[in-house]
């Protein structure tokens, strides 16, 4: 809502308050002021000028050479506008005036003749050519008769003008007119407010003669009154009410539409002025629409109707959509003569959908679809008549001929000064929460210390106590509210036992080098397909998909995070920056259902995505890049910390190298894969050699367990002995490992891999794999003859398991 | 043969004063003090001595003995102690060539904030709850007091799934089952963040997905002061003492009053500059007073209970505490971005 403080003048005295402090007022106490913006605020030095003489300029065909008199002076101004005529009144910048822009007019020479200012145009004034009368759009403004020479041309313009703009909240619809604002300020500033002029002399002629009302859906349509005037001159509306308009941001069209826009802004109630001669007919009939029934509505668009939406007919045909738009066939023109003029309430979700459906959202919807106050329609419809009777020398039939089952009535919310007290936090007493209402201009009654309240029907946002407690706190001023703390019994905060192993989990990651990202959750319907774990692959039936996404891009909950990290990693690598090592924490979306119908099972995984070199700073070192066995380092690393035993096994996945690929499992259960993205799938997203992980965090969290306790430190010394086994290149590393680790027995403590060889004094096809064992026992030193018999029973079990043969 | 000692102990330290090495020392302790040395030749002779002279000349011997022992050892010491700073000299590094790196990683800057936060509730006894992203219609407005056809619903256009799911447009649905869980039988005291969706075009100051945090406060006699203070301690922690709030009325539909909150600018300090486009004042959160619908719904009796809620945006406060121009920064990656987080503070 743009609020133009000439205007608001009207009804209520702001003189004594700057247009900043009334904004940042305003702001505080309940609307927010987004801008304030000044029309003209460089521009100076604009007067009113009177051309005596315009004749043609001796040496060019469009240029006009005119005397002007502007009071003090007479100039001679050479002016190119094709509407200048001698005996206007027009704009003239003096020479020395500033003009937006800072535009500076100076005294000039043209085609050699002297030219001592300019003549102006609304829009080298400063007025937007959307909001510039279509009549003086083309060329200089022209003044009405009655403007005095020499006269600021700006303030006649109303270019001294302050506008603020309202970022209005849905609730605060009563400040969408003139008079809410008035009310909203007179309320701040504890001002009285001056209404508008209703009251009109009437022919003895009555409206109920020339017209009847019929409505069909008194929900849809509580009231519809309509008003006639005969006998109308239409023209241009007075300056004045040009001015205002344009502030509002409505751009002037003739006397009877800018009155009745006029009053929407003044009143908050939509109007809608009809042709009476071309209405076709002498009833009014408001009506659900027929299915397929069609209008052509006055931009000239032939809209199509359904049973949802409510129309105005003349009892055949629909005349207007109610509170959208009127039909062209009805439409006020230069030959109206007898206007029709519709006062109505149309209920807001009626509005609502017939503006949506049609894609209509005008100044009137608006107001409709937020609820108009229902003691200001019938009120509105006489303002707009007393206008019509003053500018457009209209004649006003007696009454109105009107339906009418709308609830007008007050609604009363009771409280008690101390329950706001208590509420608020406050000590307010009773005598200033009267004032409070006082300034609000609501009406109460007070007794002992509750107050009943008549809600004003201008405030369809108050219902309720707290309604009136916002109220009261608001124009108190949130300001003046003391800080305190909760007096309630004091509990200790803290994270669960799970989200501080998510806190735990992400540091882990962190020191071991990697960066957390966050990506999107929606992804596309092909990336969601791609990099599924297999333990989701089973339950996930199909991605769960959004109804109406923005884009395919971002159509599909994700079932893995990484085809969006890989894209993390593409955007980075496009930019120079190849050597990256990411991990997420986040949620993935599982639906057992083919169709959707409950919400999917959301998942914590944690995975990652590492590209390029790990070891960068090559002086000492040699360069080492992310591979397999870094990644499952980390993850090992991992599982460790979570005091859980995984087991890696060679599997295959979509977009995974089908040799570097491992599922994990815990325990017999899958949780998760590691390995290389196919080198297809790197090369799409133009990556170079890509390792990525998945886990199942949710499960980890299940079934880790850590209870740490304590553990004898050993007294007794441990024996380490090497093994070196050469088994057919196929053989699993780890396979070998877990023969020696059962077949070792209790006193195995641990077995590590240190070696593998491959190549010269081997067989082809033959690898060896080295092992050293760790042999312990907590109470007791070791016999040389336990471990060696130990030792000879782990020879004797992998040769068996894995034919594999101790290296000479 | 006294004379004779003391001539050997004289040449014997010439010999240590001349020796250079430590192996020259070697050979001098040999040649003097060694078995065959001539001090031990002298000793055999002895007996040759009187009875009166022996422990004379033996005593005499010793003291030649010690001299020499201690000189080599003095000698050996001040050698040795060169050989070693010779030794030091060669292993001489340069100290300016960089250090092994060590691969560090790093938090997400929203994790940075949103931790931040956690932890300022928890120490005000805050707990932190966690929901679904993909929510139903019922938690996400209609348990929040936004019934169907609400024009407010307009304020957040939705990505929907079905009629009844939908991805959640903010994190109030998590309120709403917390107090739904408890139905009236407790107070209740958590903040909840997460991820949450909405219907816009990806630009500098728009994202379809962001992140927010929630805080909701219920027990018996809350007071809007309450409010006031909590959310002035939090201001003041995570921003800093000396900024001041300011709130103004506002209006959601799951809390009357309604209130935005704003901060005091850092860089004028309320006086008005360009980062707070003059009004020196920047908005931070929008919370309020729990609507009793909401509170009823949830098995609140609202007239015994009240509380408050307030929910912000931990990118548009990233955005204003470091000064972070687009809010796609957030979702890209881009490791320039990631790593200027990564700084201890």
């Amino acid at each position: 809502m743009f609020v133009s403080l000439n205007w608001l003048k009207n009804y209520i005295d702001i003189e004594n308050i700057s247009t900043e402090d009334l904004a940042e007022r305003i702001t505080k106490t309940g609307i927010e002021v987004e801008g304030i913006e000044y029309i003209a605020e460089q521009s100076t030095n604009v007067v009113v000028g009177y051309v005596k003489k315009c004749e043609q300029h001796p040496n060019a065909d469009k240029l006009n050479l005119c005397q002007v008199d502007v009071g003090d002076e007479e100039l001679q101004i050479i002016c190119g506008a094709p509407n200048i005529a001698q005996g206007q009144k027009v704009a003239v910048a003096k020479p020395g005036a500033v003009l937006p822009g800072n535009f500076k007019i100076k005294k000039a020479k043209l085609r050699g003749v002297e030219s001592n200012g300019m003549i102006c145009s609304l829009q080298e004034l400063g007025i937007e050519e959307k909001f510039v009368p279509k009549d003086v759009a083309e060329g200089i403004f022209v003044f009405p008769n009655d403007a005095e020479v020499g006269a600021d041309a700006l303030q006649l313009l109303n270019l001294d003008d302050a506008i603020i703009e309202l970022g209005l909240t849905p609730n605060r619809s009563d400040a969408l007119s003139m008079l809410g604002v008035a009310y909203e300020v007179a309320a701040i500033l504890d001002v009285p407010i001056r209404f508008p002029e209703e009251n009109v002399k009437t022919a003895e002629e009555q409206a109920v003669d020339y017209v009847s009302v019929k409505v069909e859906d008194s929900d849809a349509n509580p009231y519809y009154g309509a008003f006639v005037v005969k006998d109308i001159e239409i023209g241009p509306s007075p300056l004045w009410m040009r001015n205002y308009l344009i502030a509002a941001g409505i751009r002037p069209i003739n006397n009877v539409v800018d009155i009745t826009n006029y009053v929407l802004l003044e009143y908050g109630q939509p109007l809608h002025a009809f042709d009476f001669d071309k209405f076709g007919s002498k009833e009014i009939v408001v009506r659900r629409a027929q299915q397929d029934e069609k209008i052509q509505t006055l931009d000239d668009q032939e809209r199509t109707l359904s049973s949802e939406h409510l129309v105005i007919t003349n009892g055949q045909e629909p005349t207007a959509i109610a509170g959208v738009m009127g039909g062209a066939e009805s439409e006020v023109s230069e030959q109206t003569t007898t206007v029709l003029l519709e006062a109505a309430y149309f209920d807001p979700k009626v509005v609502r959908i017939g503006s949506k459906d049609h894609g209509l959202r005008s100044e009137s919807s608006i107001r409709f679809e937020k609820g108009v106050d229902p003691n200001r329609v019938k009120s509105a419809g006489m303002r707009a008549c007393q206008l019509l009777s003053q500018y457009a020398n209209g004649t006003v039939l007696s009454g109105v001929a009107e339906f009418d089952e709308l609830d007008k009535e007050e609604k009363t919310v009771e409280f008690s000064s101390s329950r706001i007290n208590a509420r608020l936090g406050t000590a307010i007493s009773n005598d200033e929460m009267a004032d409070i209402l006082r300034k609000l201009n609501i009406n109460y009654k007070l007794n002992g210390d509750t107050f009943t309240v008549h809600v004003p029907t201008r405030r369809q946002d108050i219902t309720i106590f707290e309604d009136m407690l916002e109220e009261i706190a608001r124009i108190y001023g949130y300001d003046n509210l003391p800080y305190t703390l909760p007096q309630g019994a004091s509990q200790a905060g803290g994270l669960t036992d799970l989200q501080q192993l998510k806190r735990d989990i992400k540091q882990y990651f962190e020191s071991a080098g990697l960066m957390e990202s966050i990506t999107y959750s929606l992804t596309s319907q092909a990336r969601s397909q791609l990099l599924v774990s297999p333990e989701v692959k089973e339950k996930a039936v199909t991605p769960v998909a959004l109804s109406m996404p923005m884009s395919e891009e971002h159509s599909t909950l994700r079932l893995s995070m990484l085809p969006e990290l890989l894209d993390s990693l593409a955007y980075n690598t496009a930019r120079k920056q190849s050597n990256l090592a990411y991990y997420e924490l986040g949620t993935i979306f599982l639906s057992e259902q083919e169709q959707v119908t409950k919400q999917p099972e959301e998942k914590l995984r944690a995975a990652g995505a590492l590209t390029g070199d790990w070891i960068t700073h090559p002086w000492q070192q040699e360069k080492r890049q992310v591979d397999f066995y870094l990644v499952k380092g980390i993850l090992q690393g991992l599982f460790e910390t979570l005091n859980v035993t995984a087991e890696y096994k060679q599997t295959k996945i979509d977009g995974m190298h089908p040799g570097r690929t491992a599922q994990i499992l815990v325990g017999g259960t899958s949780i998760g894969f590691l390995g290389q993205v196919h080198p297809k799938l790197q090369k799409d997203f133009d990556l170079k050699d890509t390792y990525v992980f998945d886990l199942d965090l949710d499960y980890l969290f299940e079934i880790h367990k850590n209870e740490p306790s304590f553990a004898k430190i050993p007294r007794y010394p441990s024996v380490s002995r090497d093994i070196a086994l050469v088994v057919e290149e196929a053989v699993h590393a780890g396979d070998v490992q877990a023969t020696i680790q059962q077949a070792g027995g209790e006193l195995v403590k641990d077995v590590q891999v240190f070696d593998v060889y491959q190549g010269e004094h081997l067989e082809d096809g033959k690898k060896s794999i080295a092992f050293n064992l760790l042999y312990l026992d907590p109470e007791r030193t070791l016999k040389d003859e336990e471990v060696e018999e130990s030792y000879q029973a782990i020879l004797y079990a992998v040769k068996d398991a894995h034919d594999a043969e101790l290296r000479g | 043969m006294k004379e004779r000692l003391l001539e050997l102990q004289t040449e014997a330290l010439a010999k240590v004063e001349e020796a250079s090495t430590l192996k020259d020392l070697q050979d001098i302790r040999v040649a003097y003090l060694g078995k065959k040395g001539p001090i031990t030749e002298v000793l055999r002779g002895m007996g040759k001595l009187s009875k009166e002279e022996r422990p004379v000349i033996g005593e005499l011997a010793n003291k030649v003995r010690e001299a020499i022992a201690s000189e080599l050892d003095n000698k050996k010491e001040h050698l040795e102690a060169i050989e070693l700073e010779k030794k030091l000299e060669a292993e001489t590094i340069d100290v300016t060539l960089p250090g092994r790196p060590v691969q560090v990683g790093g938090p997400h800057l929203l994790t940075s904030i949103v931790e931040e936060i956690e932890d300022l509730f928890i120490g005000m006894g805050f707990e932190v709850r966690e929901g679904p992203e993909v929510e139903t219609d019922y938690y996400n407005f209609e348990a929040l007091n936004l019934p169907k056809d609400h024009p407010a619903r307009d304020m957040q256009d939705s990505f929907y799934i079905t009629e009844e799911l939908l991805m959640r447009t903010h994190t109030s649905p998590v309120q709403a089952r917390t107090m739904g869980e408890y139905q009236g039988s407790q107070p209740v005291k958590m903040i909840c963040p997460g991820k949450v969706y909405r219907r816009d075009t990806d630009d500098a100051t728009h994202s379809h997905q962001f992140t927010q945090v929630e805080g909701l406060y219920v027990d018996k006699d809350v007071r809007m002061s309450d409010l006031k203070g909590v959310l002035n301690r939090f201001a003041k922690q995570l921003f800093g003492e000396e900024r001041e709030i300011r709130l103004r009325p506002s209006f959601f539909p799951f809390t009357e009053p309604s209130v935005e909150m704003d901060i005091s600018c850092k860089v004028c300090h309320g006086h008005g500059c360009s980062v707070c486009k003059g009004t020196g004042w920047i908005e931070i959160l929008g919370g309020g007073m729990v609507h009793p619908r909401v509170l009823e719904m949830a098995g609140y009796d609202s007239n015994e209970y009240s509380g408050f809620a307030f929910g912000m945006g931990p990118e548009r406060i990233a955005m204003l505490k470091y000064g972070v121009d687009d809010i796609r920064h957030f979702y890209t990656n881009d490791v320039r971005f990631l790593t200027q987080y990564h700084k201890a503070k």
